[in-house]
């Protein structure tokens, strides 16, 4: 048995607009989405902003109640079981919500581990320990609202795991952290599978997912689109080319001009200082070089370059595939 | 009694959560004192002493009514506003377990008020505070938050689902206090009106605080106050599972 099953899951949100004539408007953020996640297993569910992950996480929380589909963690339904869901697992949201932030940070962890039925005996001890995983330790008494944003996210971490639950779910814990902060949470997050946990991790950060989970499914606009392990994934891309374009301000409509052209796979901007770059993924065995410079508009171009497709390349690919 | 320890330890925790702030807390003790104010100037042309402990009394609760009323509202938004509503929710227990406490805490703070309201009437206008049943009065004082709180869970159960039920609270704020008969005696509305009085806890609640202190019987008050409060806890707890749902169906526990 699967620890966590997603069986063909959907999620339709209903909004509106205008004000006197309102007209109701279903979006579709998460169309259909399967996958199965074994004991001890990191699994990544990786896509942009908006692609559906969150969506899909709070279905598995017992937040959101799926539009249609089944779930179901450690054989429990998510919908008609949601309390033996909720006692067996932990979440983690990125960001700085989700605290009180009149109160210190040990009140709000005592305050959950009376909430997660945590055996009062053993609240202290697990508390300092925590703290202790999270790097709070010396600080827990001050209230939150004065904790930075990693600090925030460090606490919301040692509160999805309070009750030591066999399975957790992170959704985008790393989220505006700074780099020695997403670094230091990355290490925790690895810790958890050591110690035996389930862990489902949501993230846009390509680099994250492949240093973090042993298989990946790629979502974008409420699907999968592959999935697979790192390895997998890269393979995919793995007999193309990737040519970089430095541009001194991109003229508009430089992408959809690019990805005309005969043979483009993807196309995407990256934002460097004052530059930026034209990444272009293409076949192996055809240059593209010149075309592409060709229909950059009279723009100043910088460094020009071709290399190998990484790991980013293959995600980029498969979110753009759809555009 | 598990229950019972998550429902002691969430009061404890909102209640430490609310008091944390000297500004809401200096407006807790200073709005009371206005309406306090305003029944003393009205009442004082009486003549019978017990008419002024009367009002003083009137006052004290439509604080402690004002501040479960408006806050229990602000509390929900509050939870929304620091994204902990989806946290409580995610956790294992009942939820009732969870809100119950929140608008006790809430409740608690307008012992506040009462207390505000009572001693500036005593040094400011020199009334006389002598309460006959002393037992009894602190008796229905409690009994009295006990179903504020209750009332107040019944509103925060529509807060959970629809975001602008806030304003439920200040909607009911001003009402209650007639129709509770906090001022004006009930047998000066109208017929129509009594019945709605009937069912609402504050009502005897405040006959009860008055009759313990003016030499009566609060203990029939008492019981229908309680009893009310027991009927509003089990009305919310019904409804707050068909009102999870839909909250969980349309997404709204995470919007603010």
């Amino acid at each position: 048995m699967s620890v966590v099953e997603a069986i063909d899951l959907h999620r339709t949100y209903r909004t509106s607009t205008g004000t006197i004539r309102r007209k109701w408007i279903d979006v579709e953020a998460v169309r259909g989405v399967s996958f199965a996640i074994e004991k001890g297993e990191l699994f990544g569910l990786l896509g942009p902003n908006g692609a559906g992950k969150t969506t899909t996480i709070k279905m598995l929380i017992t937040l959101l109640i799926p539009t249609s589909g089944t779930a179901k963690v450690l054989g429990h339904d998510v919908v008609k079981d949601a309390r033996e869901v909720r006692k067996r697992i932990g979440y983690v949201f990125g960001g700085e919500r989700g605290v009180y932030e009149r109160l210190s940070g040990y009140d709000n962890l005592r305050y959950f581990a009376e909430l997660y039925g945590v055996p009062p005996g053993e609240q202290k001890q697990r508390i300092a320990s925590l703290l202790e995983l999270v790097g709070l330790t010396g600080r827990e008494q001050e209230r939150t609202e004065g904790y930075s944003r990693g600090m925030k996210q460090r606490l919301h971490v040692a509160r999805g795991l309070l009750h030591d639950p066999p399975v957790v779910f992170l959704d985008e814990p790393t989220i505006g952290l700074d780099p020695v902060g997403a670094r230091e949470l990355r290490a925790t997050i690895a810790s958890l599978v050591d110690a035996g946990k389930t862990v489902l991790l949501t993230t846009h950060y390509m680099f994250e997912a492949d240093a973090l989970c042993d298989r990946i499914a790629v979502i974008n606009k409420g699907e999968i689109v592959a999935h697979g392990t790192p390895a997998q994934l890269k393979q995919n891309v793995a007999e193309g080319a990737v040519v970089e374009v430095e541009i001194f301000g991109i003229p508009e409509g430089t992408v959809e001009r690019v990805r005309e052209l005969p043979g483009v796979n993807a196309v995407s901007v990256e934002e460097r200082e004052q530059a930026q770059v034209l990444i272009v993924q293409t076949p192996a065995d055809i240059e593209l070089t010149h075309a592409i410079l060709g229909r950059l508009d009279g723009a100043n171009v910088g460094r020009v370059s071709r290399r190998e497709p990484t790991l980013e390349d293959a995600y980029v690919a498969l979110v753009s595939s759809g555009e | 009694m598990k229950a019972l320890r998550i429902m002691a330890f969430g009061w404890y925790f909102q209640f430490k959560a609310i008091s944390r702030s000297p500004f809401e807390g200096l407006f807790q003790i200073i709005w009371p004192l206005f309406f306090a104010t305003v029944a003393f100037l009205m009442f004082r042309a009486g003549t019978d002493p017990k008419t002024l402990l009367y009002a003083s009394l009137g006052a004290a609760v439509m604080g402690m009514w004002s501040a479960t009323s408006t806050t229990a509202g602000g509390a929900m938004q509050r939870e929304r506003w620091h994204g902990t509503l989806e946290a409580l929710v995610a956790s294992p227990p009942h939820f009732s377990l969870i809100l119950l406490p929140i608008t006790l805490a809430m409740s608690t703070i307008g012992i506040y008020c009462l207390v505000a309201t009572l001693l500036f009437g005593r040094f400011v206008f020199g009334i006389d505070l002598t309460v006959e049943h002393k037992v009894a009065f602190g008796v229905s004082i409690v009994g009295t938050v006990l179903s504020f709180g209750a009332l107040g869970f019944l509103f925060a159960v529509s807060f959970v689902r629809f975001r602008a039920a806030w304003a439920l609270g200040n909607l009911f704020e001003y009402p209650v206090w007639l129709i509770g008969g906090f001022l004006v005696p009930l047998v000066l509305l109208p017929d129509w009106v009594r019945p709605i009085s009937w069912v609402l806890a504050p009502t005897w609640g405040m006959n009860a605080i008055r009759e313990s202190a003016l030499g009566g019987t609060p203990w029939p008050d008492l019981a229908l106050c309680l009893a009310l409060g027991v009927a509003y806890v089990t009305l919310g707890v019904l409804a707050l599972d068909r009102v999870l749902g839909a909250a969980r169906k349309r997404a709204t526990l995470s919007l603010t």
